[in-house]
């Protein structure tokens, strides 16, 4: 009993947090309003037993991506209201979306209703932090190892791209790779000119 | 009736819970901004406030009333929203980890002793015999989560918000530029953060707060201020960065920048971002004392009182908050003592000497922990 009604008011929360996050034209407001997304989101999972998770889904998306995100916005500034007619033709291809997204929506509800009822249980240990360090690194070793590698070369991507070359200028490292083929190819040209 | 009201009891124990908790709590905040106005004017050879009531106690009441009755201005070029959603982000965030504090040992029967007094009692004797029955091995935690520490440091990540929206939302220069280098602090110094307390929670095992006091209960020399040393000096330099206080207060650097990201708030708006400081300064304390400092363990003190007794759940009470107090001092003594931070140097200082710092005290301790359980 308790459970639904603290289920209807976060995952209420979450959907007008996200309708809130898609309509606003100011982009910080989204990014507010995506914030509040994975609260609520985090809030059922605590009421499903997962509190790691949980905690997870707020230390790293609402703790450090979307403050990442903010602090660009802030950074950057963006005037409001810009007209985007230009995009015009993307609200046919949203609209299908949104209709594909709500049939597989009703198609969910449609399977839910048809399997058999299973109640949460509160004390299973599937959420806990013990028992999901134990699946990562014994069944799911390889995918952990994967995406492991995956973020360590997303890393050093990010630092090679900023990587600061001069004093006081940054400069991306395939330009100076390209300034210097150009050079190359125009020595050859003076070359072949002579 | 009775039935309603034995279901609706939890909910009322909590919100009782909940309520001395938190006026707790910001009664000690109130009297650690007295404490330090009064420690900073002995380091600097003053006297502190003294008017208001004997010594001074009335004074954060009297700051208060102030406060609310200030002329409260707001920006005419602000985004409303967000200017007041700011202050309610930080406060909420700063609060919320008290839920998961462990003040204490669990007591084994609180309510025991008043039952054979009141058993005679027409009606409420049978009642409180039941509470006292529901009391029962009675948690001084109000939350008992599996991931008190990730808890901790989520809700205080999400703090950010609070100060980086201010420092947006009001408009100014100064107040962008403040809330845009304590995002930054924040977010460096979270990582070496995290990266300390790595540490703690291996040797431990658990991410419980009251798991983690357990784990060091055996003797003083179990404290992981011990076998953590490098772990303990790196989150305490990195609690210092979180909170925003000197040497690293550099969002709200006066000689810069006026007063940060609060340059625009006045009257009851400040009061909160000012009370969430201290409140995140409550709260770091509360992790150095519980990750390395053995939380309410009291050595010894259950060769005098029975383990779960009403008396040593009081003395270990009273011990985590000294041990509390004396983190908050150590802040207000640093704040007297230390210059601030050139914002580059705490840049270099957080990436390049505290964060492989700590990750090299996360390697050392996996083949220590490794080791040990082979």
């Amino acid at each position: 009993m308790a459970s639904t009604v603290l289920f209807f008011l976060f995952a209420g929360f979450a959907i007008a947090c996200a309708i809130s996050m898609v309509y606003h034209k100011n982009p910080l407001y989204s990014a507010i309003s995506l914030v509040g997304v994975f609260i609520a989101l985090s809030c059922i999972y605590v009421t499903l037993a997962a509190p790691f998770i949980a905690a997870v889904q707020i230390l790293i998306y609402a703790g450090a991506i979307m403050v990442l995100v903010v602090f660009v916005i802030m950074l950057l500034n963006l005037d409001e209201d810009k007209p985007l007619n230009r995009l015009r033709y993307l609200y046919a291809v949203g609209g299908g979306l949104g209709l594909i997204l709500l049939v597989q929506t009703f198609f969910i509800f449609y399977a839910v209703m048809r399997a058999p009822q299973q109640s949460v249980d509160v004390e299973q240990t599937a959420g806990k932090t013990l028992s999901i360090g134990q699946a990562m690194y014994t069944e799911y070793l390889l995918p952990v190892e994967i995406v492991g590698v995956l973020l360590l070369m997303a890393i050093i991507g990010g630092v090679i791209l900023v990587r600061r070359l001069e004093p006081g200028q940054l400069r991306l490292v395939v330009n100076e790779e390209l300034d210097r083929r150009n050079e190359e190819q125009e020595k050859d040209d003076f070359r072949v000119a002579l | 009736m009775e039935s309603a009201l034995k279901t609706a009891f939890p909910f009322i124990v909590y919100s009782v819970g909940i309520l001395l908790a938190f006026q707790g709590v910001l009664m000690i905040v109130a009297y650690t901004v007295l404490a330090e106005r009064k420690v900073l004017g002995w380091i600097q050879g003053r006297i502190g406030p003294n008017r208001v009531g004997p010594w001074g106690v009335l004074q954060p009441f009297a700051d208060l009333l102030k406060f609310i009755f200030k002329e409260d201005i707001v920006p005419d070029k602000s985004t409303r929203f967000v200017y007041f959603l700011a202050p309610l982000v930080a406060l909420t965030c700063a609060l919320l980890p008290i839920v998961v504090y462990p003040f204490g040992p669990r007591i084994a029967d609180p309510l025991g002793w008043l039952v054979p007094y009141v058993t005679d009692w027409p009606t409420l004797g049978p009642a409180i015999s039941w509470i006292a029955e529901q009391a029962r091995n009675m948690p001084l935690t109000i939350a008992q989560i599996d991931v008190g520490v990730l808890f901790v440091l989520g809700i205080t990540s999400v703090g950010v918000y609070g100060i980086a929206l201010a420092g947006w939302s009001s408009n100014s220069k100064y107040s962008l530029m403040g809330g845009l280098r304590s995002s930054a602090q924040m977010i460096s110094y979270e990582l070496a953060m995290g990266a300390s307390v790595l540490g703690v929670v291996m040797l431990a095992g658990t991410l419980d707060l009251n798991g983690i006091i357990h784990a060091q209960i055996t003797s003083p020399f179990r404290w992981y201020i011990i076998p953590q040393f490098i772990g303990f000096v790196v989150f305490l330099i990195a609690a210092f960065a979180e909170t925003n206080r000197v040497p690293f207060d550099l969002p709200e650097a006066e000689t810069e920048l006026v007063a940060g990201f609060h340059t625009e708030y006045s009257a009851l708006k400040f009061a909160l971002f000012f009370m969430a400081e201290y409140v995140n300064m409550f709260t770091v304390s509360v992790m150095c004392t519980v990750l390395f400092l053995g939380g309410w363990y009291v050595p010894g003190l259950s060769h005098i009182f029975e383990p779960g007794s009403i008396p040593y759940a009081l003395v270990s009470h009273v011990a985590f908050i000294g041990k509390i107090c004396a983190f908050l001092f150590f802040y207000i003594w640093v704040r007297g003592t230390l210059p601030r931070f050139r914002f580059d140097q705490l840049m270099n200082f957080g990436w390049k000497f505290l964060l492989p710092l700590a990750l090299a005290n996360v390697i050392v301790t996996i083949f220590v922990v490794y080791l040990l359980n082979s």
